[in-house]
């Protein structure tokens, strides 16, 4: 009993990296392979393991400031292009507004998406949370994208992005509206082995804004982006490496 | 020197991924007042570089030049730890024996010093992996571990961990 796959093949599966059908061709062969499901179990549980202890190490809010204040810094002493000088100097108040948009696009792209995705993560993994009891997980369940998708048509006044991803190990199962924030906001919901993901989406309130943020919290894993048209939000209890699989399908 | 432009785009691309650039450093250079001049000096350099920045994995470029500048870091300061590198196994370090971690009441303190005793290319790909999320052609770009070999680095960095905390219990049984 030596299985070679069970040192290597099975980390790509558990992964998720290996193509559909090295995936499919695996899945048969643990079906047979006591030392395979061992060590798959075995990976699972470190994941877990280390998942849970939060052993993450976020930028401290001293650390942020250090470098806010070098960046300034660095660029103040850089040296403008002549033309700008130029004009900064003979429109003065151009100059001032410009370094006030400029303090101000600091503060919003930098400290805006922190506090706001703050109070955001919160309601979504609240509502996460409920849309797990039973009845509450979807209003239309389908794995079909094009009957998910016209479902919401006049429920909101955007059209969410729908996809289904059942090739890529995220099949879509179905969606619902809810409300986060005060506003009603589509969410899809996916599944991953075993696990359910809620995908929410809902328009960009700032239309500049590109970002991105993930975390974990009460053992929920999120990420939530924005892109000029739409913010998004995957909240699951599902890794987060699984999370971060299907932001990648669906930012493709 | 950025234009004005150029700013704002670094502050919506790169600096969201500072959270990322810091667990990263955190776990390379095991402590904190290190890894936080540490990432300081590589967001300096990224901001330096951003103009070769052409799109793409932002969050991968950055952590890509953490790397570099923390290996170059140890490299200078803690040149010892580096050597270790094909050696585990020998070099276990003394916090990180068996009855050290048997000790440890606390069970995030215990995982903590196991993976401090792996060499820092078997940390690496863990902590992309399991903490950051990181996929495989991510952990390649990275590292720069030719994206065929992430696989067998990442189960290697596995095993060992599985066992350093395994030794650990079954000391601890004793």
């Amino acid at each position: 009993m030596n299985c070679e796959l069970a040192q290597t093949t099975v980390h790509g599966y558990f992964d998720g990296e290996l193509d559909a059908v090295r995936s499919a061709e695996f899945e048969r062969h643990l079906e047979r392979c006591p030392e395979c499901q061992t060590a798959l179990e075995g990976i699972e549980s470190l994941r877990t393991l280390l998942q849970q202890s939060n052993l993450y190490e976020q930028a401290s809010p001293h650390l942020r400031e250090r470098i806010r204040e070098q960046l300034a810094e660095t660029s103040s002493a850089g040296r403008l292009p002549p033309v700008y000088s130029r004009r900064w100097f003979l429109v003065p108040t151009f100059g001032v507004l410009a370094a006030a948009a400029a303090v101000l696009a600091v503060v919003f792209f930098v400290l805006q998406p922190h506090t706001h995705a703050a109070r955001i993560t919160a309601e979504l993994i609240d509502a996460h949370v409920r849309s797990l009891q039973p009845g509450h997980l979807t209003d239309v369940q389908s794995t079909d994208q094009h009957t998910v998708k016209p479902w919401f048509d006049g429920k909101l006044d955007f059209i969410p992005p729908v996809s289904d991803y059942s090739e890529q190990g995220f099949p879509l199962v179905g969606g619902r509206l809810d409300v986060v924030d005060g506003h009603s906001v589509a969410a899809l919901v996916y599944s991953r082995r075993r696990h359910f993901i809620n995908l929410f989406v809902w328009p960009s309130r700032n239309k500049e804004t590109i970002f991105e943020t993930s975390g974990s919290r009460q053992g929920y894993n999120w990420i939530m982006w924005g892109s000029p048209d739409m913010e998004f939000c995957l909240v699951s209890d599902a890794a987060s490496g699984d999370l971060r699989g299907l932001k990648d399908l669906i930012t493709r | 020197m950025l234009e004005p432009q150029d700013r704002i785009r670094f502050e919506q691309l790169v600096l969201p991924h500072l959270d990322s650039a810091a667990n990263l450093a955190r776990w390379l250079l095991r402590n904190r007042a290190d890894s936080d001049d540490v990432v300081q000096e590589a967001m300096l350099r990224a901001y330096r570089f951003f103009e070769r920045f052409h799109g793409g994995d932002a969050r991968a470029w950055l952590l890509q030049i953490v790397r570099n500048t923390c290996y170059t870091w140890l490299e200078k300061n803690r040149p010892s730890e580096m050597m270790t590198e094909f050696d585990e196994e020998v070099h276990q370090l003394p916090s990180a024996t068996p009855e050290t971690l048997a000790a440890q009441a606390d069970e995030r303190q215990r995982l903590m010093l196991a993976l401090e005793s792996l060499s820092p290319r078997s940390r690496e790909v863990l902590v992309l992996r399991e903490l950051e999320g990181c996929s495989y052609k991510q952990i390649g770009e990275i590292t720069g571990i030719p994206i065929g070999t992430v696989m067998s680095t990442l189960s290697r960095a596995r095993e060992r961990l599985q066992r350093t905390l395994t030794s650990a219990a079954v000391k601890e049984a004793w």
